[in-house]
């Protein structure tokens, strides 16, 4: 029996998360395995619970992104009561959405993955960090944080709470916006356009070309896509039908209400994750590296491999240069990146149409709701992947039975092949150095999970 | 010279290290005075070395170790204890650290209660065993980081104000004492009481307060409670509003669930919120159930599996 070597933990990512390689005695990888060590238990704990709650209590899934798990949660509530939003109530739903994908985006580009593309994969790890790239690009990186911070303070402004927010309620929205904090808005989200704007054209003039080689080769394997496009194809991150592709880039699409005859999770002795995989395809779940069965992707790439179109002019013309270049369905994995910033200038021209709209300043955003017994998928977009929560209630409108697929959740079969993919092309004779274990970490961190 | 810290986050969702990261351009000036020597959200230091062929885990001694997330399994347990050992100031960052948080609901229920539902879901092919190849065994409970090592200063909120985190961290680099609002949320409430009501019943959140129009300002609007609305803020501790004061709930118009756990850090949410109501004559009958209650606050033992008939 060779080494074995542990990351642990995987750094610069939003979870929890070590990977183990086994080499053999030749110095080669044997194995491979991801370890996701977290297991809180909300499909449990929420039982009994009345369910307008459960919009506040599920957000602290994540810290990242609460926002999603809060609409998702409202939506599953709106089912169950079987109550639909007013139009404005909706519309700031989405609006909420929009903002809170476009600070993620810049956070997960500059803080967590601008690190190994601007300091380089090889530079020490001292100084491969955010406090890093910071010193060497310290009026960037005042940007960067002003720019972030404003949309946030949005969220703030408005919703009372960015982070693990609570003015998503059951059949609608809390508050309704005024005309003054609309134009606020308004301005603020056209500024956060033009610096998604220059950070798309930054990366593709001064990042991405010095690392064409590393794309085409890090981490890479070929697998199906998921994500969620409207009546017309385009990419949308709040509402429609989920969008099931296979490696070669036929797909299906569905109801979301119906996700469980499309996809299915498979459990792993060495994971606390549970592994989705598309039960539909008929061909079980295997992450053997050289026959993957059932494993498709979630997150930037697959959405915008899964997408016709984007539904803005900027991302449509983002999305033909980058289809141009890499085809349909793109399967490099690195290029989670460039996706993530195509889908950055989307969510920032989303909500300024949504701003621009006529509905938004509405005083009618909450629909009157009496508790009830149902069953409700909700259903949307999360920047790591497409998130279902899926309630039960009796007639008193508690919560009997919860099911969640968070959007992370779909990646765990295919982090754990990138990583293994990694692996292998880069470890060979036992040769081992910080470099090339921060090179398979890539593998992972492009994956935002 | 820059001060060292650590920086764990254990059972934990991330939202207060984001909260951190929220002080906007304060943030710069933080890290221009503290040097983090761990922090595995930020860089990348190992627990095994960085060729990962250590034995034993590492982590650097630090004057200030942050920390996330309460104690769930016994790889967060071990950080925690080799933390109090390096780090000469353990601060216990957010409600999951100071009192369970909302991953504490889950002490309601037994280890193989909550497994057999989350591997037993309608999405999940159920598995022979529950995963145990490498993965950290769960403990009994999911604890506040006071129930296993000593703490130093208590930072709780949901996430913690991004203002009260960088007071702390300030006071921290400087040396002095920290000064956070104490008393109630109901203290930095703004709406208008008028005493005891004529409320009998509670009613769920299903409806919103009243108010006379959509610009009311929150002055004006009557407090939630009084609306006859469950509000946990008379037992909940001040802060979430930040230097802004007022309550982040109450600016959304909707009712404080307690994010920041108990006034004084033994206290008891329920308990103290259930004595509330009853006192002003308030049928406590009308609330659909009273866990809810504690759904920060879950650790020390506050929330336990129900016993076997």
């Amino acid at each position: 029996m060779g080494q074995l070597i542990n990351i642990q933990p995987v750094t610069r990512i939003e979870g929890h998360a070590s990977i183990a390689i086994q080499l053999d005695d030749r110095g080669e990888v044997q194995d491979s395995r991801v370890h996701f060590m977290s297991l809180r238990g909300f499909e449990k704990f929420v039982e009994g619970k009345p369910a307008e709650e459960l919009p506040r209590i599920v957000n602290r899934i994540c810290g990242i992104c609460p926002w999603q798990h809060h609409l998702a949660s409202n939506k599953a509530v709106d089912r169950c009561f079987g109550v639909t939003p007013p139009p404005a109530g909706r519309k700031l739903r989405e609006l909420m959405q929009a903002i809170s994908h476009s600070e993620d985006k810049i956070l997960h580009f500059y803080f967590l993955a601008a690190p190994d593309f601007v300091m380089g994969p090889d530079s020490d790890y001292g100084v491969r960090n955010v406090i890093g790239v910071a010193k060497a690009h310290p009026e960037l990186a005042r940007r960067v944080v002003r720019m972030r911070y404003a949309t946030k303070m949005i969220l703030e402004k408005f919703a009372g709470k960015a982070i693990h927010p609570h003015a998503g309620v059951v059949g609608g929205f809390s508050r309704v916006l005024l005309e003054e904090d609309r134009r606020e808005f308004l301005g603020k989200m056209k500024e956060m356009l033009e610096f998604a704007l220059f950070t798309i054209d930054f990366a593709k003039t001064q990042v991405f070309p010095k690392y064409l080689d590393a794309v085409a080769s890090l981490g890479v394997i070929n697998t199906g896509f998921i994500g969620t496009v409207d009546d017309h194809g385009a990419l949308n991150l709040y509402d429609g039908k989920i969008r099931l592709m296979k490696p070669d880039g036929s797909f299906v699409d569905f109801d979301p209400q119906d996700y469980l005859d499309y996809l299915g999770e498979h459990v792993e002795p060495h994971s606390y994750g549970k592994f989705p995989y598309a039960r539909c395809w008929n061909e079980g779940f295997s992450l053997d590296p050289l026959q993957p069965r059932g494993i498709y992707r979630a997150n930037t790439l697959a959405r915008i491999n899964v997408a016709d179109k984007m539904a803005t002019p900027r991302a449509q013309a983002e999305l033909e240069e980058f289809r141009e270049k890499f085809g349909r369905p793109a399967q490099f994995t690195l290029l989670h990146h460039w996706a993530r910033l195509i889908e950055e200038v989307y969510a920032c021209e989303h909500a300024i149409e949504l701003l621009e709209g006529p509905e938004i300043t509405d005083p009618n955003v909450r629909a009157k709701v009496e508790p009830k017994a149902g069953r409700g998928v909700g259903c949307l977009e999360a920047p790591r992947g497409t998130l279902i929560h899926d309630y039960t209630t009796d007639s008193a409108g508690m919560v009997t039975k919860a099911n969640m697929i968070v959007g992370t959740t779909h990646n765990l079969g295919p982090i754990s092949l990138s990583v293994n993919q990694a692996a292998r092309t880069l470890i060979q004779r036992g040769v081992v150095d910080e470099t090339i274990l921060n090179k398979i970490e890539m593998a992972v961190r492009a994956y935002d999970p | 010279m820059a001060v060292k810290v650590v920086q764990e986050w254990l059972n934990s969702c991330s939202g207060c290290e984001i909260s951190i990261v929220d002080m906007g351009e304060r943030l710069l000036d933080v890290l221009a005075l503290v040097e983090f020597v761990h922090s595995p959200v930020l860089m990348d230091h190992k627990y095994f070395g960085q060729l990962g062929d250590g034995k034993h885990l590492e982590i650097p001694e630090a004057a200030v170790g942050i920390v996330s997330g309460g104690v769930r399994n016994e790889e967060h347990l071990e950080i925690i204890r080799l933390m109090r050992q390096k780090c000469q100031i353990i601060v216990a960052l957010g409600t999951c650290a100071t009192h369970g948080g909302i991953p504490a609901l889950s002490n309601s229920y037994s280890n193989q209660e909550t497994l057999e539902r989350y591997y037993g879901t309608e999405s999940t092919d159920r598995p022979e065993e529950f995963p145990n190849q490498g993965v950290p065994t769960l403990l009994d409970a999911c604890s506040a980081l006071d129930e296993q090592v000593k703490v130093d200063v208590y930072l709780p909120g949901c996430p913690p104000h991004p203002d009260h985190v960088f007071a702390a961290l300030v006071a921290l680099v400087e040396g002095k004492p920290l000064d956070l609002p104490g008393r109630s949320v109901c203290d930095h409430c703004p709406t208008v009481r008028e005493g005891k009501g004529q409320v009998k019943q509670l009613r769920r959140f299903l409806q919103p307060p009243y108010q006379q129009s959509p610009d009311e300002p929150l002055d004006k609007m009557r407090c939630i409670l009084e609306q006859g609305m469950l509000c946990m803020g008379p037992v909940t501790r001040a802060g979430c509003g930040g230097d802004g004061i007022t309550p982040r709930c109450l600016t959304a118009r909707v009712p404080c669930r307690g994010c920041y756990g108990p006034v004084k850090q033994d206290g008891n949410q329920r308990l103290d919120m259930l004595n509330a109501l009853a006192s002003n004559g308030i049928d406590v009958g009308s609330l659909p159930e009273t866990v809810s209650m504690l759904r920060f606050a879950g650790a020390h033992r506050m929330l336990r599996p129900a016993r076997k008939a």
